[in-house]
């Protein structure tokens, strides 16, 4: 589990989170939602350590992560998983070496065992066997991602970060990417925070969703909540779109 | 600077990389060495004997002269301003790449020291590699010198071969080595550092690319009184 509480954070003059604080359970999809300039991006990089807050604590399982030093944070940050947007995947290295660099910096496993457990992630995100000698740029954007969070998983992490993991697919593998994200994190048992603004993905796997308005956390729920809330800014963000408006409709 | 001298996560991961960047940055800035070396040869024994033409000038002058040129100053500072070029833009660019598709934020995240693990094999094999390519280029020189001399028939190969021969100090040839791995590591790292810092995109990367280019070469040349100061005073 992860919380966050009473963190500020500023650039300058601009005061992007104000007093923010939540909780990201164990063993559930937790979102992160909100406008474009929001601060949800400013959330997710602080609750990393990419961004040094201002004020408030954010504890993983206890452990406060702004009062850690760097050798302690690069320690707790072997438990942790990520996804970036646009992958991140390392393009000298093919697409099993991606997934096997992790094990090969920190795993005290051999040679043997490391390829195996590289393969039984890339085969648990369902990614074809003739694709893992393939380089990055060789593979499509979803397979990318799969190869991603292959990657993220390699290590077993205890907490898992998904940053916009849909942006650029198309929604048929939008939705399978979400569903790997949902099964990987209740087979695992993983503390997973996903940074999204696709409704399709808040719908289908909002398990715990946090909504960010103007630095500040305006809601917190799940996906069947979302449909009885009047909280006018959050109604603005989700059902913006008419077919939203008639899918709220026949929920209410 | 800190975060990259320091013990590498895992030394088999250094090793590992380590001998790609001595492919990468010092075997293939080969062919670059072997022609500038070569036609800088060329040129600086023509050159050399249309300029010195005097009868009272000795017939070694041309070696003398073709020599010394590239032991003090071609072989290590100008061929390391072309390095700088090459090398530089290399190292800029790749590491600049990375910050802007975030695979340093994903080093970051899995608890890699990215600065260790990125930058000091660079560093470390391209100042390693220097002194076999500055060896390597004033041999190239010495020796297109020579062939052009012949070739052209405007020298003998007594002549030339006296004058390089003529009052030989090889303390200039170690003068050239140290003088040229300050360079390798100040090309290196300078590059480095503009592209760890990138930032933005495509463009902000050829920017990082050009400043570490630039930088690193006005770098050079203020180093270079410098260390001559120190080393031939």
């Amino acid at each position: 589990m992860i919380e966050v509480k009473n963190v500020d954070k500023s650039f300058g003059s601009n005061h992007v989170l104000k007093n923010v604080s939540a909780i990201f359970e164990t063993g559930k999809t937790n979102m992160i939602i909100g406008a474009s300039g929001s601060g949800k991006t400013v959330l997710m990089k602080s609750v990393i350590g990419l961004h040094r807050i201002d004020k408030g604590r954010i504890e993983y399982d206890g452990r406060n992560l702004p009062d850690m030093r760097m050798s302690e944070v690069r320690i707790l940050r072997r438990e942790v998983g990520m996804l970036f947007q646009g992958s991140a995947l390392f393009d000298s290295n093919t697409v099993l070496e991606n997934v096997m660099y992790p094990l090969e910096m920190f795993a005290s496993t051999t040679k043997d065992e490391m390829v195996d457990r590289a393969v039984f992630c890339l085969k648990r995100v369902n990614l074809p066997e003739k694709s893992y000698k393939l380089a990055p740029s060789e593979i499509s954007g979803g397979m990318q991602k799969r190869v991603a969070i292959a990657r993220a998983i390699a290590l077993q992490p205890t907490y898992l970060f998904c940053d916009e993991p849909n942006s650029g697919l198309d929604p048929k593998t939008s939705l399978i990417i979400d569903q790997l994200i949902h099964e990987v994190t209740h087979e695992f048992g993983i503390t997973t925070v996903i940074n999204s603004h696709d409704m399709n993905s808040v719908m289908e796997i909002g398990e715990n969703i946090i909504f960010i308005d103007k630095g500040v956390k305006a809601w917190q729920g799940n996906n069947k909540d979302i449909f009885h809330v009047d909280n006018e800014a959050l109604n603005d963000f989700v059902f913006a779109s008419e077919l939203f408006k008639k899918v709220k409709n026949a929920n209410q | 600077m800190k975060r990259v001298f320091t013990k590498p996560d895992r030394w088999k991961m250094f090793f590992r990389q380590f001998p790609k960047e001595l492919e990468k940055l010092g075997l293939q800035s080969l062919p670059i060495v072997v022609i500038i070396s070569v036609f800088i040869g060329f040129i600086m024994t023509m050159q050399t004997k249309l300029n010195s033409s005097n009868p009272l000038l000795p017939v070694y002058t041309t070696g003398l002269v073709t020599r010394d040129t590239l032991l003090l100053e071609f072989s290590s500072t100008i061929l390391c301003l072309i390095l700088a070029g090459k090398v530089g833009s290399n190292i800029a660019s790749e590491i600049g790449t990375m910050r802007i598709t975030e695979q340093i934020d994903a080093l970051e995240i899995m608890g890699v020291n990215s600065a260790n693990y990125l930058i000091l094999p660079k560093i470390v094999a391209f100042v390693v590699m220097m002194p076999f390519l500055v060896i390597f280029s004033m041999a190239l020189g010495l020796t297109g010198g020579y062939f052009v001399g012949i070739l052209t028939n405007i020298l003998t190969t007594g002549d030339y071969l006296s004058g390089i021969r003529y009052a030989f100090v090889p303390y200039y040839v170690f003068y050239s080595v140290i003088k040229s791995m300050y360079f390798a590591f100040i090309i290196s790292s300078v590059a480095a550092y503009y592209g760890y810092y990138s930032y933005g995109g495509a463009l902000d990367v050829g920017k990082s690319s050009t400043n570490a280019v630039v930088n690193g070469s006005v770098l050079i040349l203020f180093f270079n009184i410098l260390i001559t100061k120190l080393m031939l005073n």
